[in-house]
């Protein structure tokens, strides 16, 4: 149920991702750019009403990209906990049945808060009985708790194991199957990790400060101009704005997915002996995963430069990603199937 | 379980259980404050622009760049301490497959776990002490250890791999 439910929510979390980075993320940052175009005219015009609207609607952008952003991460965060979960079940001493219980409830807690948290938005403070706070963070908070009473109970089965006198397991460990296909995805998470890590040093070390320094000039250079009724320079510093909010985006980006990716890869190795395909397709499979591991980061990279071609590759890059996580979601499942005939023709 | 691995699987746990608990008290004591003073620094500094009073303006902006620098590095600790920890327990569960002796091996997992703790550290040390070198210097030799530590585990995998 682990493995499944994880793969599954990792697969789903990415899909939604593709989704909102093709049809919502470019489309809001425009919506975004208008906003404070509206704010600086409003400065232009003298009128501190106009301002205070522009930024209640930029406000309203800003949660809308946010609560989207954050269901995505949620999601495939809750999608690898479940691996890691489903790795340490032999450490567990709890009965068949608590486990079952308790992977049911980690599931369902995963589903539900990025579900919870995406409606945010959307439902606001709608029939709430709490001043603050609406339905949709209830069934995201609610979500949370149950997620952490699923990680106690484990946590207490692990505590269980730890003070038994036994050195015994108390289930199947994971075999070691010590395929090429698992050391592909060892050895190539190991390097994307690495690859992630490089990235962000550079991306801290020459970028970072100068994006800082060039967001405060930029502000400050539009409020100038607009001020001056120059609004020709301010829209000029709302797509300079524009720009810096993309280059930071997109190393950002690039440096979360390919650690993402690369820890993908190493908890995916691990469950490759529940994969129950053939050789050769188990292999396609991996081949994709790691290729689009890094093709997205890379072109998401390169969307500076290249622009939407870029673009465009890096959500190829996503698709092979999520290719290959289907591709192994079927495997376990026919895994499971063959289980279920092994354990009738008992 | 070996040494390295202990390391490793304990000091991730370890540090999960300590990046969430800051990232707890942040979210209820400090993050919401923060952000309304970030985005009410920008929206005072368009309404001040808006009256024409471009001194309490440029104020205003100056304001929200502190409070932004700062605001970047809490939650950057943050998810590093978590996201580095969640690192650590996955390489501690295949570290056994790293192709170097044990006392390597124990020097890669310390190079990891230190490098983990020090890295988001001194990023916050940014926030708190502004100006200051030794934050920065922290940071850096933080991620110097993980980036060493990492090179030397992909290359221990790879050179099992060769060997087998």
């Amino acid at each position: 149920m682990l493995v499944f439910g994880g793969i599954a929510l990792i697969a789903i979390g990415m899909i939604f991702g593709d989704i909102f980075a093709v049809f919502i993320l470019h489309q809001n940052a425009g919506e975004q750019g208008a906003a404070l175009s509206r704010a600086a005219q409003a400065v232009a015009d003298k009128n501190p009403a106009g301002v205070n609207e522009a930024f209640g609607h930029l406000g309203a952008l800003l949660e809308s990209r946010g609560t989207k952003v954050d269901a995505h991460v949620h999601m495939i965060g809750a999608g690898y906990l479940a691996l890691l979960l489903a790795l340490v079940q032999p450490y567990i001493a709890l009965s068949a049945r608590a486990k079952k219980r308790l992977a049911a409830l980690f599931i369902i807690g995963g589903i539900f808060l990025p579900v919870g948290i995406f409606s945010i938005h959307y439902v606001g403070l709608a029939y709430s009985p709490f001043p603050v706070i609406g339905w949709a963070s209830i069934v995201a908070d609610a979500s949370g708790a149950l997620l952490s009473v699923a990680l106690a109970g484990e946590l207490w089965g692990f505590w269980r194991y730890t003070r038994s006198a036994t050195d015994t397991l108390t289930d199947t460990p994971i075999p070691d199957e010590n395929s090429w296909q698992q050391r592909a995805l060892m050895s190539g998470g190991t390097w994307l990790i690495l690859l992630g890590f490089l990235h962000g040093a550079w991306y801290a070390a020459v970028d970072l400060y100068d994006h800082e320094a060039q967001e405060i000039t930029i502000l400050g250079t539009m409020l100038d101009s607009a001020a001056a009724n120059n609004m020709v320079s301010a829209t000029r510093q709302v797509s300079n704005f524009g720009n810096l909010a993309g280059a930071k985006a997109v190393n950002i980006a690039a440096h979360s997915h390919i650690i993402e990716f690369g820890l993908l890869s190493i908890l995916l190795s691990f469950i490759q002996p529940f994969v129950f395909l053939s050789d050769k397709w188990k292999g396609r499979m991996v081949k994709m995963l790691l290729g689009g591991s890094v093709i997205l980061p890379v072109f998401v990279l390169l969307e500076l430069k290249w622009g939407l071609v870029a673009g465009g590759i890096a959500d190829l890059g996503g698709l092979l990603v999520i290719i290959g996580l289907i591709g192994m979601v079927v495997g376990v499942l026919r895994y499971s199937g063959s289980l279920d005939v092994v354990e009738a023709s008992r | 379980m070996t040494s390295p691995r202990r390391i490793l699987i304990l000091g991730g746990i370890l540090l999960a259980a300590f990046g969430m608990l800051f990232g707890l008290h942040y979210a209820v004591f400090v993050e919401h404050q923060t952000l309304d003073r970030m985005g009410g620094s920008l929206a005072t500094a368009f309404v001040q622009a808006a009256n024409r009073d471009m001194t309490q303006a440029g104020t205003a902006i100056d304001s929200y760049a502190a409070v932004k620098y700062d605001y970047v590095r809490e939650v950057d600790a943050h998810s590093h301490w978590v996201g580095l920890s969640m690192i650590l327990i996955v390489l501690g569960a295949l570290f056994d497959r790293v192709g170097f002796s044990i006392a390597v091996r124990q020097t890669l997992a310390w190079s990891l776990l230190l490098g983990s703790i020090a890295f988001p550290f001194g990023v916050i040390l940014q926030a708190t002490h502004h100006g200051g070198r030794l934050p920065s210097a922290i940071a850096i030799v933080g991620s110097g250890l993980i980036i060493a530590g990492m090179s030397g585990t992909a290359l221990g995998l790879a050179r099992r791999r060769s060997e087998s």
